[in-house]
């Protein structure tokens, strides 16, 4: 009873956010709501016993990542009201309907029977000998292994094309000099 | 009465859901940003959800993959917003982009 | 039981063969950073980088034609617990992405000078982006083809917005990471769908669940798989996922756009090919009728949307769109036969696109000023070598017989028939003639005179070394390719054996 109601709390935290980010007219605000989803999203975890990723999901998502977003926010000076009576008029009812079809559809399809697959495919998580960290690390080290060092380029492209992006380029420095 | 697997996964698909509708309202390129990162957070709570019921670690390790991920587009996305509009001190919409349209 | 040993993790042992283009690739990119900060002298670090990257090059296509000798002999097989496959397929694209990435490279060699941009980066990026392709190719895992999928993708943004002094260049990159980022999370979403459905994100694994058991309530799969679809469909300029090809492939600097044209599309294909064939093998009749629609939209919108351009490089880029249809008739072809032809497809393509695009850079000039169709008005006149080299690139493009285009359109179409697609078939012939009037509009524009009085448009900036070879090249493979087709088609059919072991 005591999980089902903080489940309902974290639901309702996480989807009024998430509507929040998207109506908000001031993008600080809308940066703020999603805080509130992804720190919903590591209840959520909590819940299910995820708590490796629980924990990862506060440190990276809710205060690495929204605050590189608050940055750019406050670097470009665009934390402007911005209206949302939008040029398209089109857009916006044709969204809102796209939105709804493709909800009943992901809803309605699937029925009841959402997760139908082989169970322990990849590995156990409950009933082993170690803890949450244990069996994530050793997945991640044994079976995935290849895409975790695939990462390692992904941090590299990270690196140079953010030096690429944000440096004075060379004709910069001449036209200046 | 406990949650079940389905709960989490429709509160993913309807995460998933706003995500994809403000993607396509708003004009605001941070804040259309912000939405690609609740999309995929919805996918990041579908896999937590399916790997507990399917008692599979798989589905945990692949939230790591998609944060890893996550990260480097947030870093390579925001530098193109700032390299972008400073430039111009208009405001970043996506309305200040349309120069190219198709 | 001591905590430390219940906490020791056996990794797996590690065929290196099976990485080492990946590794090379990425290595030499490293290096190249490694170098450029070494290096005191700016305008010394250039040629240095350079070097380096045709070594690269030269190694990871080297390590392709070891595995290709070594599984002629011992089979396909699987490495890194199932993640990566080594077959002739991956083999394959892995060749046509290296291949499209030294003339990428030989495009951008002069051309970053011209334009004072900073080429060791740029060379670091598009060594990286072609090590993710390379990845990709060998996935045999839905999450390595997602990581994969965003080392091709992430410096690919960076790229098409690295000429940053135009604005049109930026709002590509922009433009193509917006809508990049939201096609990669529908496409995990398909994942995460599929994962659930079946159990498992590898393919094999998948395969081998879906034939052993029937699933009584499929929606789950079907809906990750249209997911899944949504997602590579927006990578492979698939209608109706194509809005931004026109508009990214207009702004970003045309060495990049030719890039994007040849290997992303080889790569991505790569990836949708594996993952129909060999995961969801099974399930044809739940994926031929997305294809189908896909085919069909692709087809239909890059024909007509390139009539109505007035600007070379959209038109080349409808023109891409229409191409992806084409490769698309053979994938619904569920058959080796379809493979193949897809594979040949995908390999004539890439050497198309690219020759088009050096040419097209010529003409466009300084600052990717300007690719109006009325640019090309008299080239004939002024630079025959080079209008003459479009003319067959074009006239290959359109499927005329004699080129390589041909030999393409006809295994496309070939594989179709032998599936009894015969309505896909006849849709395509139809949209090849559309497009057929698009690419002799081009020609009959630079056969056009001058007329007096009227001002002549710009010169061509002069052809340099790496522009005349990638043009050089591509004529001449179009022309090979177009008589002598029985080489390539013998290794793409041998490829498609060596993928199903």
């Amino acid at each position: 009873m005591f999980v089902t109601i903080l489940f309902v709390v974290f639901a309702l935290i996480a989807l009024g956010c998430a509507i929040g980010v998207v109506i908000s007219r001031n993008p600080v605000h809308s940066a703020l709501w999603l805080v509130g989803t992804l720190l919903a999203i590591a209840g959520f975890f909590v819940l299910q016993k995820a708590y490796l990723l629980s924990a990862v999901q506060v440190i990276v998502y809710a205060s690495a990542i929204v605050v590189l977003f608050l940055f750019v926010i406050m670097l470009l000076g665009v934390d402007r009201e911005e209206s949302l009576g939008d040029p398209l008029r089109i857009q916006r009812p044709l969204a809102i309907g796209l939105g709804l079809i493709g909800f009943v559809l992901l809803v309605g399809i699937m029925g009841n029977r959402w997760a139908t697959g082989a169970e322990t495919a990849t590995g156990p998580l409950r009933g082993e000998a170690g803890g949450n960290v244990e069996h994530v690390a050793r997945a991640l080290f044994t079976t995935y292994l290849w895409p975790f060092e695939l990462t390692s380029a992904l941090l590299v492209v990270g690196v140079v094309g953010g030096v690429a992006l944000a440096r004075r380029s060379n004709a910069d420095e001449e036209e200046a000099a | 009465m406990t949650p079940t697997a389905t709960w989490y996964l429709v509160v993913a698909a309807l995460l998933f859901s706003i995500g994809g509708v403000g993607m396509l309202v708003r004009r605001n390129v941070i804040v259309m940003f912000m939405c690609v990162e609740l999309m995929l957070n919805a996918v990041n709570l579908s896999f937590v959800a399916f790997s507990t019921q399917l008692d599979d670690v798989g589905g945990q390790v692949s939230v790591f993959f998609v944060l890893v991920v996550a990260a480097a587009e947030v870093a390579i996305g925001l530098a193109l917003i700032v390299a972008v509009f400073r430039r111009r001190r208009s405001g970043a919409t996506a309305d200040d982009i349309a120069e190219l349209r198709g | 039981m001591n905590p430390l040993a219940a906490a020791r993790i056996t990794t797996p042992g590690v065929d290196w063969l099976s990485i080492a283009p990946v590794a090379i690739l990425g290595l030499t990119a490293v290096v190249i950073v490694l170098a450029r900060s070494l290096i005191r002298k700016r305008p010394a670090a250039y040629p240095v980088a350079m070097a380096i990257t045709v070594l690269g090059l030269g190694l990871a296509a080297l390590a392709l034609l070891a595995q290709w000798r070594r599984f002629r002999v011992d089979g396909p097989y699987q490495s890194l617990s199932g993640m990566v496959a080594v077959d002739g397929f991956a083999a394959f694209i892995g060749l046509v992405v290296v291949f499209a990435t030294a003339m990428a490279v030989l495009l951008a060699s002069r051309y970053l000078i011209r334009e004072r941009l900073d080429g060791p980066e740029y060379l670091t990026l598009m060594l990286l982006s072609s090590a993710g392709m390379v990845a990709m190719a060998s996935a045999n895992d839905l999450i390595t083809v997602f990581v994969a999928l965003e080392i091709v993708s992430i410096p690919l943004y960076v790229l098409a917005a690295f000429d940053r002094r135009r604005n049109a260049s930026l709002e590509a990159g922009l433009k193509y990471f917006l809508l990049g980022a939201f096609a990669s999370a529908v496409f995990l979403y398909g994942v995460a769908l599929t994962y659930g459905a079946t159990g498992s994100t590898n393919l094999t694994l998948i395969a081998r669940f879906l034939a052993d058991n029937t699933l009584l309530d499929g929606g789950a799969l079907l809906v990750g798989l249209a997911l899944m679809l949504v997602g590579l469909g927006f990578k492979v300029a698939a209608a109706p996922f194509q809005m931004w090809t026109p508009d990214v492939y207009e702004g970003a600097p045309t060495p990049v756009t030719a890039f994007m044209a040849s290997a992303t599309k080889a790569a991505a294909f790569a990836a949708l090919l594996r993952l129909l064939y060999t995961g969801l093998g099974s399930s044809s009749a739940d994926w031929r009728p997305i294809i189908w629609g896909l085919a069909v939209l692709s087809l239909l919108v890059g024909s007509i949307g390139a009539v109505v351009q007035t600007d070379v490089k959209r038109m080349l880029a409808y023109s891409s769109i229409n191409h992806a249809g084409f490769i698309l008739i053979g994938v619904e072809a569920a058959s080796d036969r379809g493979l193949a032809s897809s594979l040949t497809y995908l390999a004539i393509y890439a050497f198309l696109a690219l020759g088009s695009f050096a040419v097209v850079g010529l003409v466009t000039g300084r600052g990717d000023a300007d690719s109006a169709l009325s640019r090309f008005r008299g080239l004939t006149q002024r630079r025959p070598a080079l209008a003459y080299a479009f003319v067959l690139l074009l006239l290959a493009q359109a499927g005329v017989p004699l080129t390589a285009g041909f030999v393409a359109k006809f295994r496309v179409f070939a594989a179709a028939v032998a599936g009894e697609s015969y309505l896909l078939a006849l849709i395509g012939m139809l949209t090849a003639a559309i497009a057929a009037f698009v690419y002799l509009r081009i020609v009959l524009t630079m056969f056009l005179p001058v007329e007096e009085g009227e001002a002549a448009p710009p010169a061509p900036v002069r052809a340099d070394p790496g522009t005349t070879i990638v043009i050089a090249v591509a004529c001449a493979l179009t022309v090979i390719v177009g008589v002598a087709p029985a080489a390539l088609v013998h290794v793409a059919e041998r490829a498609t054996l060596l993928f199903r072991g």
